[in-house]
């Protein structure tokens, strides 16, 4: 029994843990931008905690549910409803067949996770059920959830209580300014020191651009580049290159003014050069972002980058012993 | 040549085989990518070869990244010593020049382009020393092409075109790339052509159109039903310069189920091509059109 679609927010998106694998051919992995958030949200509700969920991008949907079903919204401080009534996120809550699950505004964070338990069970397409819109792959024909959609669900989820909560220091967001940790690396050496030292000195703020592909950033300083002459195949600009892989989270500088962090929907290359990688560990907090955020980059070394990540994998585990 | 590794955040390592594209830095990415698929090390998630670079992905919770560094290097003398032959396929791809549709696209983005009074391939042909654009046509889908990279999005090509170097056609970018590209669109970019695989945002100067899809994600499409990219590296490519009526004949073939490339299995040697350019294209284009 599905869940029927009334209105479907902004950019709301089916999305699991994604596709690995196909990056060689210019398929991103994709997937949940903030990968945290889905797999509390779906532990909440008993699912596999790499089932497929909602994201929905600052405005959430109205869906109708056809069954009973357990419900829990990660992620964004994007308030949940059942017929008006308000419900906590990061919370457990049931939504009974004939029941309509909507949205109040937006309070923080940028996506928010919708759990439904048993997953949503969409077609698998190349191993992941995310869908990429680019290449009109994965979700419901390729694309974002419109009005009239029905969303199938899967079975066999864990039995969970009403009011079973993620605790609130387990909850991570965005801090203002935001900081996201760079690894210089790649091209790095493509700009000047004094350019090197800009880049982390000043303060940038997100851009109207800001999607599952990157998230563009303005407001730092032009970066100067070492001069040289261009390679062949390289293109004219000093920031070009000749056309190489982007990796997840690359910070490539078109014409050195504004930087853009490449996501989970990446192109898989180009020929812009790049000054370092987001690490792992922060790529989640892209996803929380909403444009004009003030945020900083910051510098850091190969071991705190390793550090960071068994943080994360630390929070994540907390998470399931929490919940379990 | 000397190729430089540099972490990619804690998840990636890419190796600049050489700043400069070049085919024999393309067959180093090639089989140093090769070398690491065979070496099946642990932790490994993604392989891309690119022009004259590639990218590996790990997971660093299954191998260090200093000593997925290390497996890398220690496979750069393997991959040095590879012979630099590729068992491959030609493939022609009709091209129909100068359509519409792109000529349509072209002119709405005049303010983001170097000659806002000339077509693309008017300013293509100009800049790189042919009096027609006839003639520029004629030396773009004269000689074979090698795809040296998949990827941007969804199984795009870029194809490196195989004549000397002082016969090789250059074309900067769009000053400021489009908002829109058809899907299918000829391109080119640098000393790249390519093929746009879908709509979307596109900084390459337009040429053409071709007929045939190269991917499709519901596997429609009768060649594309085993997978749904038609392009991988190594690839070589021939362009077959068609006219509006063929272009749509060949649109109905698609449609129809019944378009079947001409695709010919193919030795390529590195060394025999640098040897005799020529000599190895004309051979290339016996075998594709043999039988």
């Amino acid at each position: 029994m599905p869940v029927n679609v009334i209105s479907a927010g902004i950019a709301t998106t089916i999305q699991d843990m994604g596709r690995p694998g196909y990056y060689h051919l210019g398929i991103p992995m994709g997937g949940a931008m903030d990968r945290l958030a889905l797999r509390a949200a779906n532990l909440l509700v008993g699912n596999d905690e790499e089932a497929a969920g909602l994201e929905s991008v600052f405005v959430g949907p109205e869906l109708e549910f056809t069954e009973d079903a357990m419900v829990a919204v990660c992620g964004a401080e994007l308030p949940p409803k059942v017929n008006g009534e308000p419900r906590a996120t990061w919370t457990a809550f049931p939504v009974k067949a004939g029941q309509v699950l909507s949205f109040d505004f937006l309070k923080g964070g940028a996506r928010a996770y919708i759990a439904i338990s048993g997953g949503i069970n969409t077609p698998a397409k190349l191993g992941s059920r995310s869908t990429y819109a680019i290449g009109a792959l994965g979700g419901i024909d390729g694309r974002a959830v419109q009005p009239g959609d029905t969303l199938p669900l899967g079975k066999g989820a864990k039995p969970r209580s009403e009011g079973l909560s993620v605790p609130q220091k387990l909850r991570r967001g965005p801090g203002s300014p935001a900081e996201l940790r760079v690894l210089p690396g790649l091209y790095w050496h493509r700009v000047t020191e004094q350019a090197q030292k800009d880049f982390f000195d000043d303060t940038w703020k997100v851009a109207n651009e800001a999607d599952r592909m990157g998230y563009r950033f303005q407001g730092g300083r032009k970066l100067e580049f070492v001069e040289r002459e261009q390679p062949f195949g390289a293109g004219a600009d000093p920031s070009n290159i000749t056309d190489a892989c982007y990796p997840y989270g690359s910070v490539q500088v078109p014409s050195g003014t504004e930087p853009i962090v490449l996501h989970r929907d990446a192109v898989s290359g180009g020929g812009y050069f790049m000054i370092g990688t987001v690490i792992s560990a922060d790529m989640d907090l892209i996803g929380q972002l909403q444009p004009h955020t003030p945020t900083r980059f910051v510098k850091v070394d190969m071991e705190t980058a390793l550090a960071a990540r068994r943080d994360q994998a630390g929070t994540m585990n907390a998470i399931r012993e929490a919940l379990s | 040549m000397g190729s430089r590794y540099t972490f990619g955040g804690d998840e990636h390592i890419f190796v600049e085989v050489d700043e400069a594209m070049s085919l024999e830095a393309f067959f180093v990415s090639l089989s140093m990518t090769n070398a690491v698929r065979d070496a099946g090390i642990k932790g490994v998630t993604e392989i891309c070869p690119a022009n004259a670079s590639f990218q590996i992905k790990f997971d660093p919770d299954v191998i260090h990244p200093d000593d997925m560094m290390a497996e890398l290097k220690r496979l750069e003398e393997t991959a040095e010593s590879a012979e630099p032959v590729l068992d491959t396929r030609i493939i022609e791809i009709p091209v129909y020049y100068q359509d519409p549709w792109t000529h349509e696209t072209l002119m709405r983005f005049r303010e983001r382009h170097q000659d806002p009074n000339a077509t693309d391939i008017e300013y293509a042909a100009s800049i790189n020393g042919y009096d027609s654009v006839d003639k520029f046509i004629e030396a773009h889908s004269g000689a074979p092409w090698f795809v040296s990279m998949v990827g941007f999005v969804s199984g795009l090509p870029f194809l490196y075109q195989m004549v000397d170097r002082p016969r090789q056609i250059e074309v900067p970018k769009y000053l400021r790339p489009r908002t829109d590209t058809p899907r299918l669109t000829v391109g080119y970019g640098g000393c790249f052509s390519c093929i746009y695989s879908v709509r979307g945002a596109g900084g390459y100067q337009m040429f053409g159109i071709t007929p045939m899809p190269i991917y499709d994600p519901e596997q429609k499409v009768s060649y594309l039903q085993d997978f749904m990219v038609f392009f991988k590296p190594g690839d070589i490519v021939k362009w077959k310069p068609i006219d509006r009526e063929e272009y749509d004949a060949a649109v109905a073939e698609v449609q129809a189920g019944t378009f079947a490339p001409r695709i010919r299995n193919v030795r390529f040697s590195l060394d025999e091509y640098n040897a005799d350019i020529d000599g190895t294209n004309a051979k290339l284009m016996e075998a594709l059109n043999a039988g």
